[in-house]
């Protein structure tokens, strides 16, 4: 497409409308004359372009917010846990919470319909320029993750967060369990418990159980303090319920 | 400023209500009586009490509303005349009079029953004289014509700025490879804007209508392609029946911005426009995917269009909003009109 060196960094185009993908298709070769590029791939939701990053070596994602499966919002969080990560550029037609959430958090965006010039200056600010931080986009997003991704040997793994029976936290990780297997996730069972508190409820102070997981609690004298140990669904694994965390026994019988 | 001194204008004749109308009169006296039983039950607390009382009272009261009403049906053109100031001053000076000579020709005719004492009678009057008023004042406000043509201006669907730049941005890609088929999307987007921002205050043929949303939907299967798919029943439409402008497309609108965009494989919005028993039925289907079920949806169309119904036709239209399982459905029903009705 364009006569780039193996160095030009490599791009994916995110959006769920074939016009917006080619008029940025259009834009992008407009830019390649100034700023070699390469476009690699497109895109039409946040799950094909996760797909897309862990196939192929992405520097720049182009990622529209609204777009259907898997929004831009909860795409960009799990890309950015990626190391290194590429760079992010959201683009939008018009979300007035998310250009507000992107000020605030300092996160770069380009409005639809894109001028040539806002798109390079966008390209060029990502040479150099540190990614977007995990936090920023936490804070900016409006709604909890529907997955928790989990990151092996630099490929994202998706665990849909309704599939989730329990997380505990362990020295550095949390520790994710479904019914069939566990994995271990980077990030704070503080910020967890912030983002799911609806569909999960603390026990101890090193767990959250999914609400829907509970199949009811037992006495339990010997290992819990409390005297009460809570049923997983599914598993026959009981998990003791903390002293403080004792009204949760009564918030469910 | 010329809008705004002819509501006033408009306001300012009809806040005397007209007390000839039969309405007017019925209101008066049920809001009258409503007070004397009020003032019954508080001279005596228990039921037999209460009914004594209020033969007593009744007996004032009745023909008092009875003399007030025809006087001021027949002084109503002389209350106009005069202003809505001096008007007020008039009634209630008329209303004192009446109740003192009621007061008085009671005591005369009935010498035995017992009754209230002049002061407190002629404070009730005062009392129930301006409360009827003021709500006289109130109802005129909110139903004058002026006003009621405003707030149908005011709901007027407004552009949705998420459509707006998305098709923008839709038509600028096809400028390079269909310029053509970009040339004819912007005629389509300006005839939907041209009627967006028209006065829109009466009533259309619903062909009209139709046809809106058909170039609103051409526009929008620029944008999603095979995702969008409609399917139009209109066989039983009645071309030429009179519809409120913008009743349909707002609610297509949302069909696609919540049962179509958030689908990865898009769906149908089903379309069917017909008569039954002589009125206009409208109905609209659309999936709803499991994405925009949580989501509070955007109600403001839908609020919109039901106030504009009812400033259209009052309790003769209808609008039903259900969501069963998977499926969104809209349905209208108004009556049918004519330009030749």
């Amino acid at each position: 497409m364009s006569v780039a060196g193996a160095d030009a960094p490599k791009i994916l185009i995110a959006d769920d409308e074939a016009p917006a993908r080619s008029r940025l298709r259009d834009l992008l070769v407009d830019c390649a004359e100034t700023f070699p590029l390469v476009v690699v791939d497109e895109a039409r939701n946040g799950r094909e372009a996760l797909a897309i990053v862990n196939r192929e070596k992405i520097d720049i994602v182009l990622l529209d917010i609204r777009m259907p499966e898997m929004d831009g919002m909860e795409a960009a969080r799990h890309i950015a846990m990626m190391d290194p990560p590429p760079a992010i550029i959201f683009t939008t037609a018009f979300d007035s919470y998310a250009i507000k959430a992107f000020e605030v958090n300092a996160i770069d965006y380009l409005l639809k319909p894109i001028r040539l010039e806002r798109l390079l200056a966008a390209l060029n600010k990502t040479r150099g320029g540190a990614p977007v931080s995990r936090q920023a986009l936490a804070a900016a997003a409006n709604q909890p993750r529907r997955h928790l991704s989990v990151h092996e040997r630099g490929k994202i793994h998706l665990v849909p967060v309704a599939e989730i029976l329990y997380l505990r936290a362990e020295l550095k990780y949390v520790t994710v369990r479904t019914v069939e297997r566990e994995f271990l996730v980077e990030e704070s069972l503080t910020s967890l418990e912030e983002e799911f508190a609806a569909s999960f409820v603390r026990i101890h102070r090193n767990c959250l159980v999914a609400r829907a997981a509970i199949s009811g609690f037992e006495r339990n004298a010997e290992e819990s303090e409390s005297g009460w140990a809570v049923v997983i669904k599914g598993t026959d694994e009981k998990l003791p319920v903390s002293r403080r965390q004792q009204a949760v026994v009564k918030q469910f019988r | 400023m010329e809008d705004v001194a002819s509501i006033n204008q408009t306001g300012a004749g009809i806040r005397l209500p007209n007390f000839c109308n039969l309405g007017v009169m019925s209101r008066s006296l049920l809001v009258a009586n409503l007070f004397v039983i009020a003032a019954a039950f508080a001279r005596s607390p228990t039921p037999d009490g209460a009914l004594r009382e209020f033969q007593v009272m009744a007996a004032f009261c009745e023909p008092m509303l009875i003399v007030s009403l025809v006087a001021l049906c027949a002084s109503r053109r002389l209350l106009h005349s005069i202003g809505y100031a001096a008007s007020l001053a008039a009634i209630a000076i008329f209303e004192v009079l009446v109740a003192c000579l009621m007061f008085f020709a009671v005591r005369q005719l009935l010498p035995d029953q017992g009754s209230l004492p002049l002061v407190n009678l002629v404070i009730l009057t005062l009392f129930v004289t301006a409360c009827l008023l003021v709500y006289f004042d109130l109802r005129a406000r909110a139903l004058s014509p002026a006003i009621a043509e405003a707030r149908i201006q005011a709901l007027q669907a407004r552009i949705r700025p998420h459509f707006l730049y998305n098709s923008i941005n839709a038509v600028i890609s096809l400028i390079r490879s269909e310029p053509r088929r970009a040339e004819r999307a912007l005629e389509d987007m300006a005839d939907l804007f041209r009627v967006l921002m028209a006065d829109n205050r009466t009533l259309t043929p619903i062909s009209n209508e139709v046809e809106l949303v058909r170039q609103y939907l051409a526009i929008e299967s620029i944008r999603l392609g095979d995702r969008l798919k409609v399917s139009w029943r209109t066989e039983g439409m009645p071309a030429d029946a009179l519809v409120p402008p913008l009743v349909l497309q707002p609610l297509v609108e949302n069909a696609v911005y919540h049962g179509i965009e958030p689908a990865p494989d898009g769906g149908e919005i089903a379309i069917e426009i017909g008569l039954v028993n002589g009125q206009l039925h409208m109905t609209l289907t659309n999936p709803l995917p499991l994405e925009s079920r949580a989501t509070v949806g955007n109600k403001m169309a839908q609020a919109n269009i039901r106030e504009r119904l009812q400033l259209h036709f009052d309790a003769e239209a209808a609008v039903k909003y259900e969501a069963i399982d998977g499926t969104y459905r809209v349905s209208i029903r108004m009556p049918y009109l004519t330009a030749a009705a």
